[in-house]
């Protein structure tokens, strides 16, 4: 049984100069529990909206969408979301904002610190739970950001670039993290970016998006996330398969962002 | 003319002390921000010098001291003071083609002081001596003819002053100040007033800490001291409170809901640019003078600032912490609660700074107005009575407090806010 169904989903914005921007159409995903899914498309494709959609944080004007066979109506705390940056609360210390989820549900005081020690262990930051968020480096903050989704249990993990703002170094080691945490875990993940490598690496499954209106382009089915689990990640970019993938993958965006820049350039 | 001279003292220490210090400090301080080369145009590199801050305060004080006579300045850099004691001068009548010379002795004193004058002697041809007295800054015009054995209507008239002819208009400078022969011919004694300032205008600090001493102790217009300034500060707080109690969940509906946004934006709107100053007569109309007027003022003065503030707070929370906390299970409540409130105190207080401002600066004015106590009040009753010392006092307690509260707040905001500005 597939656990998240994305049917037909198209989502069209009506701009206040009577205007209308195709931000998707026709979007159908399927996605199994425990699957890992990346987005990758050039800007503007629909991707975040896409996952907006699937967040309940918009309403599509096409489709529907179903979780464990319930309609998917609003945002809840059975799909998780990791934003690029700036979603945590930093008036909470790094404690209470793992605990969020939890505190909301009112779960039992001690279950709760149960959860949120082991969590911040395994996201390597036991040492920093009295400290305010503020006072952690940016790689520190995503996994916060990761903690926090995971301590809630969600059965969805959404992530839009979680790992975008950060430098290569860290990013690398974010990487793994979220592949031990996918398979410790065996949560489905639905994971948006904007580099090439790293949906090769952390997509079981790629989906490549075209613009406008924003659908799906190509699908394929990896195996490095796979391989990346257990190994380093810079065994795994040197898979006979991986260089040519990114490179098809690489000038298969390059077109689609060549077509657009010639479509403004012509409707200029 | 003495203006000119207070304000080239004041950059002359500015510039001397510039140089001087900065020639001392340059060799000292070594730390990160001294190693900048790039300063100019680098705000962040641009912190208060605490020596310039000590000196500017100092030289206020200096300034103000040098140009009162302060006993608390040693008396050589004291500006020139007024002339005080007695000096003379001699005048010249002609009458009916005979001339004579008397002299005329002035006694200058004090203002407050009203000496006894002896009787005049001496004169040997018919003018006779004459003995007047007149106040520091004041001027007097010389009764010379009343004991001349000619008078001018007699025909006599003064045509010279210590020797020196004069004609009506004319000014001759003698020890201690200058006689000017007034248009009817009469000389008009004006003793020297130095570069010093009236003490009616500006006392002295030392006057004025006498004063203040005197005031703790013995109140103003039945009205301990801290109880007026104390009256003010009670308005105050009264007045913010009630306007934070009002308009801080009127901010956060008109940021959380169309119906409240869409109500009272035209209201918040037009009344934020009228000062609180404009609403005074109608509140005086509305409510009179007491203590109601003056809470319902402050109150008005406190509401839009807060609400505003609160509206901002709540339209400056970052879209995606609302959505994490809903992804999270967060309620609207829970929202409201974890998300809303923690993330719009940070504005909440800096609308706080500035409405307990406002409302600092609103209740003195008010004051000024009407008021049976207050600061406001008492500077205002002061000055009717040209009781410059308490005037002075009164600004200065009011600028105290006023940048106490500010402080207050500060400190509180730290404590408080400490994620201010670090989302
Ligand atoms: N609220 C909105 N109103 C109008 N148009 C919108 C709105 N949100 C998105 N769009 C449009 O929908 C399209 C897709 O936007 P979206 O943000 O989903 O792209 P994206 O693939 O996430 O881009 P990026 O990679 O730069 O994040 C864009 O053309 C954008 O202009
Ligand atoms: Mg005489």
């Amino acid at each position: 049984m597939s656990e998240l169904s994305i049917d037909n989903i198209s989502m069209r914005f009506d701009l206040p100069n009577g205007g209308v921007v195709q931000a998707l159409k026709n979007v159908s995903i399927d996605l199994k529990s425990g699957e890992l899914l990346s987005i990758l498309g050039p800007s503007g494709c629909g991707k975040t909206t896409l996952l907006n959609i699937v967040a309940g944080f918009l309403a599509p004007t096409g489709g529907v969408m179903t979780l464990n066979g319930h309609q998917i109506k609003g945002p809840d705390a059975e799909r998780g979301m990791v934003f690029q940056q700036g979603a945590l609360f930093e008036w909470m210390s790094v404690r209470e904002n793992v605990g969020f989820g939890p505190s909301m549900k009112k779960m039992p005081k001690a279950e709760k610190k149960q959860t949120v020690d082991h969590l911040l262990n395994v996201v390597g930051l036991g040492d920093f739970k009295e400290k305010a968020v503020y006072e952690l480096s940016g790689g520190m903050q995503q996994r916060v950001a990761l903690a926090r989704c995971l301590a809630n249990d969600p059965d969805v993990i959404l992530m839009d670039e979680p790992l975008g703002a950060l430098d290569a170094l860290t990013r690398e080691k974010m990487q793994s993290l979220v592949l031990k945490l996918w398979k410790e875990t065996g949560k489905t993940i639905i994971l948006i970016t904007h580099s090439v490598e790293e949906a090769l690496l952390l997509g079981e499954r790629l989906i490549v998006m075209a613009p406008r209106p924003g659908r799906i382009h190509k699908e394929y089915n990896l195996p490095f996330a796979e391989l990346g689990v257990d190994a380093d990640l810079r065994e795994v970019k040197k898979h006979p398969d991986f260089g040519p993938k990114r490179e098809e993958i690489l000038s298969m965006i390059w077109d689609m962002e060549e077509e657009i820049m010639g479509r403004t350039e012509e409707s200029a | 003319m003495s203006g000119l001279i207070v304000l080239a003292i004041y950059v002359g220490i500015f510039v001397a002390a510039f140089f001087i210090i900065t020639r001392i400090a340059s060799r000292t301080t070594r730390d990160y921000t001294s190693l900048k080369t790039v300063t100019f145009g680098d705000e962040s590199a641009v912190r208060p010098n605490r020596a310039a801050g000590i000196i500017s305060i100092l030289t206020i004080f200096l300034l103000w001291g040098m140009f009162t006579g302060s006993s608390l300045l040693p008396s050589f850099l004291h500006a020139p003071g007024p002339f005080i004691g007695e000096t003379s001068f001699d005048y010249t009548a002609e009458a009916n083609g005979q001339s004579d010379t008397a002299t005329v002795t002035v006694i200058v004193h004090p203002r407050e002081e009203n000496p006894t004058l002896d009787e005049p002697t001496g004169g040997d041809g018919f003018a006779k001596n004459d003995i007047i007295s007149v106040a520091q800054w004041r001027s007097k015009l010389v009764p010379w003819d009343k004991n001349d054995d000619i008078s001018k209507s007699d025909g006599s008239q003064v045509t010279a002053i210590n020797g020196q002819s004069v004609n009506p208009g004319d000014t001759v400078n003698v020890t201690g100040g200058s006689v000017t022969i007034s248009d009817k011919g009469t000389p008009n004694f004006k003793p020297y007033n130095g570069w010093q300032m009236e003490p009616l205008y500006l006392p002295a600090p030392e006057t004025v800490v006498d004063r203040t001493i005197k005031l703790a102790s013995e109140g103003f217009r039945g009205t301990s001291l801290y109880g007026h300034l104390g009256w003010s500060l009670f308005r105050v707080v009264a007045g913010f409170l009630l306007g934070a109690i009002v308009g801080i969940p009127l901010g956060y509906a008109m940021g959380l809901s169309n119906w409240f946004r869409g109500w009272f934006d035209p209201i918040v709107e037009f009344m934020r640019p009228v000062p609180p100053l404009a609403l005074i007569p109608l509140v005086i109309i509305w409510a009179g003078i007491g203590e109601v007027g003056k809470i319902i003022l402050l109150f008005l003065a406190a509401l839009w600032i807060m609400a505003i503030a609160a509206r901002a707070g709540v339209s400056g929370v970052n879209i995606s912490k609302v959505h994490a906390a809903y992804s999270l299970g967060a309620s609207k409540w829970q929202i409201m609660r974890y998300v809303i409130i923690p993330n719009s105190l940070p504005e909440i207080f800096t609308g706080a700074r500035v409405a307990m401002g406002v409302c600092w600066g609103t209740v003195v004015a008010a004051e000024l107005v009407a008021a049976e106590k207050g600061a406001g009040m008492m500077i205002m009753v002061a000055s009717k009575f040209q009781n410059t010392d308490i005037v002075l006092l009164g600004i200065i307690l009011i600028g105290i407090i006023g940048f106490g509260i500010d402080m207050l707040m500060r400190m509180a905001e730290k404590y408080l806010v400490p994620w201010k500005g670090r989302g």
